[in-house]
């Protein structure tokens, strides 16, 4: 698995106790309190390096190659996961999927960003970066769910909508804006779950619903660190320090009261365990649908403007 | 000609150039398109569009009220609504000292100015936002008046009426701007299921944040001239793509002929266009 670079203390006595195990099966000479020592070390280490995670370390986490992915949570958490594509209008893009699925027998729409986790799947789902089409492929599900009664939940990880000459033409804004709209005004619960990279007005298309949840190491932010620090610094180098001026982490986001809860990853990251994560995030699903099921359409409609409508701090 | 003489000369010389020159600067302006030198009086008599070129210059809230509204119509809500640094947020300079500043600069707590206005009788809530003030960005008091503005319209049943001119959502509000975004298009939602008509009218520049989400969602769109209008700004473009930029893109007239917006209009006709299309669809007839 890849190593981030605050990882690398850590990395070095892995590797020492590697070593010591080849040596000592090798050589027959016994290391074992000796390898016990140092994995004691690692496991201090450990703690002592995940528990103190700067804003820049969690995104970096957020960002991890191997962080599980929307595809992989749907067919993780769901039942009969079946996959539908298209716009009706334009085309079909691979940086948003979705599809019908059932949760321990609830039908639900599913709809997520998608990245790759190697070179070649990310070219092909431009990063998780969504064109127009992307963001009205997902508007057609939502509707349909909507028209069938059917809750629909998301999951967010994009770096942010597309910045292409084509994403401009076809109404980038438009796209985006309509789902804000849109989502608003749906009679069906919407749940949605920052799975990894929360950015900007790309991830808010998919976000207007009823209850928001952060991962734990998942980021949510009006623009990349590295875009606020290139804008406000006028050096993109500065983005560590961005990132805790932004406040994107999921405490915060909690805090700031825009999300509502925090759906914990195993130590070092939902890349160690995809599986653990995909059952805490069932297990909130059902939780909320359940408690959702018996509300009225109007009743969700208005809980939910209720939610946004609050958000904003000022003085008066 | 000694070198002290030919001092002398140049400044004598000097002097006579300022002497001719000694008009107050604020009385002339260059246009930026046509480079015509024009006189102020002339250029704001002329709804601040040059009458050489037509370019239409930046202009500030109270004159746009004052062009398009019924002559001191106009009644301010939600003036006391101010911006505060919850996230204790500081680049080069704190948030704090860039809202003290923008707020000495243009007189108002926050980018956009509110409230209730008519045209040709009939009330229209309305609202203005304000380039000037850290670029007209979207923090939690822009987006509530906005709000609080389509709220207006839902409340008297009156058309809502938007200027736009902004950078997008304000990053020293952080994830708080973002929301805005949400919270404006949702109050947008509850307008449109009342049937109450809402017109965006965008202006240089409206992008970002502020493009994805009110600026665009009007059952009408008119864009002035020339403007800027994109979700991603074109420098942001250009360092992804790393190539040229067409000529006209993301203006106001790429936008039309790509079916954004309904009509690109002319600030001089602009109070007739509102009037038409308000009458058309809400009954608001000019008396």
């Amino acid at each position: 698995m890849k190593l981030l670079p605050f990882e690398k203390p850590l990395g070095e006595l892995y590797e020492k106790i590697e070593q010591l195990k080849t040596l000592s099966r090798e050589s027959d000479i016994d290391l074992s309190s000796e390898i016990k020592k140092i994995e004691k070390r690692a496991e201090a280490v450990r703690e002592d390096i995940y528990q103190n995670l700067t804003p820049s370390q969690v995104l970096q986490i957020a960002r991890h190659p191997n962080r599980p992915d929307s595809l992989s949570f749907f067919r993780l958490i769901s039942e009969d996961f079946i996959e539908l594509h298209g716009d009706r209008a334009f085309g079909d893009d691979p940086a948003i999927v979705g599809g019908l699925g059932r949760i321990d027998g609830r039908r639900v729409m599913w709809i997520g960003h998608q990245k790759g986790h190697d070179t070649k799947e990310n070219i092909r789902r431009n990063f998780g970066m969504p064109n127009p089409e992307g963001y009205r492929k997902a508007l057609r599900l939502m509707q349909m769910a909507n028209k069938f009664g059917l809750p629909i939940v998301t999951l967010i990880d994009t770096p942010g909508a597309y910045p292409g000459i084509e994403a401009e033409e076809r109404g980038q804004a438009e796209a985006i804006a309509r789902n804000l709209r849109e989502m608003m005004g749906f009679g069906v619960p919407i749940v949605t779950f920052v799975i990894g990279e929360g950015g900007s007005g790309g991830a808010l298309g998919i976000g207007v619903a009823n209850r928001v949840y952060m991962l734990e190491n998942a980021v949510y932010s009006v623009i990349s660190p590295e875009g606020c620090a290139s804008i406000l610094f006028r050096d993109a180098k500065q983005a560590d320090i961005a990132a805790k001026n932004l406040k994107i982490t999921a405490k915060d986001i909690v805090g700031l009261g825009v999300a509502d809860g925090i759906i914990p990853e195993p130590l070092g990251g939902a890349h160690h365990d995809w599986s653990s994560v995909s059952l805490a995030i069932k297990a909130q699903i059902l939780r909320d649908l359940a408690e959702m099921s018996t509300q009225t359409p109007e009743t969700l409609r208005q809980s939910r403007y209720a939610k946004f409508r609050a958000m904003g701090v000022f003085t008066s | 000609m000694s070198i002290i003489d030919w001092f002398a000369k140049r400044e004598k010389n000097t002097v006579d150039t300022t002497e001719k020159l000694n008009i107050p600067g604020h009385l002339w302006i260059k246009c930026d398109h046509c480079q015509e030198i024009l006189f102020q009086k002339d250029l704001k008599d002329n709804a601040h569009v040059c009458p050489k070129c037509g370019f239409h210059f930046r202009m500030v809230a109270m004159d746009r009220l004052a062009l398009i509204f019924d002559p001191a119509s106009f009644v301010p809500e939600d003036e006391n609504l101010g911006p505060t640094d919850f996230l204790s947020f500081s680049d080069s300079e704190s948030y704090t000292d860039r809202i003290r500043k923008a707020q000495a600069k243009t007189k108002r707590q926050d980018a956009v100015v509110s409230g209730m206005a008519t045209l040709n009788h009939n009330p229209i809530s309305v609202a203005v936002m304000d380039f000037s003030y850290m670029g007209g960005s979207m923090g939690s008091v822009v987006g509530e008046k906005i709000t609080r503005t389509i709220e207006r319209g839902l409340a008297k049943r009156c058309p809502v009426v938007v200027f736009t001119s902004s950078g997008g959502a304000r990053m020293q509000e952080g994830i708080m701007s973002l929301m805005q975004m949400a919270k404006t298009s949702g109050a947008l939602d509850l307008l449109g299921r009342a049937g109450i008509p809402y017109v965006s009218v965008l202006c240089d520049p409206t992008t970002g944040g502020t493009s994805a989400s009110f600026a665009i969602l009007g059952d009408f769109n008119f864009a002035e001239p020339g403007a800027l209008i994109s979700f991603a700004g074109p420098r942001v473009i250009e360092q992804t793509i790393r190539q040229k930029l067409p000529d006209g893109f993301q203006r106001a007239e790429f936008l039309l002929s790509h079916g954004m917006v309904d009509r690109v209009v002319d600030r001089r006709e602009l109070r007739a266009t509102l009037s038409l299309v308000l009458d058309m669809v809400w009954g608001c007839p000019a008396v």
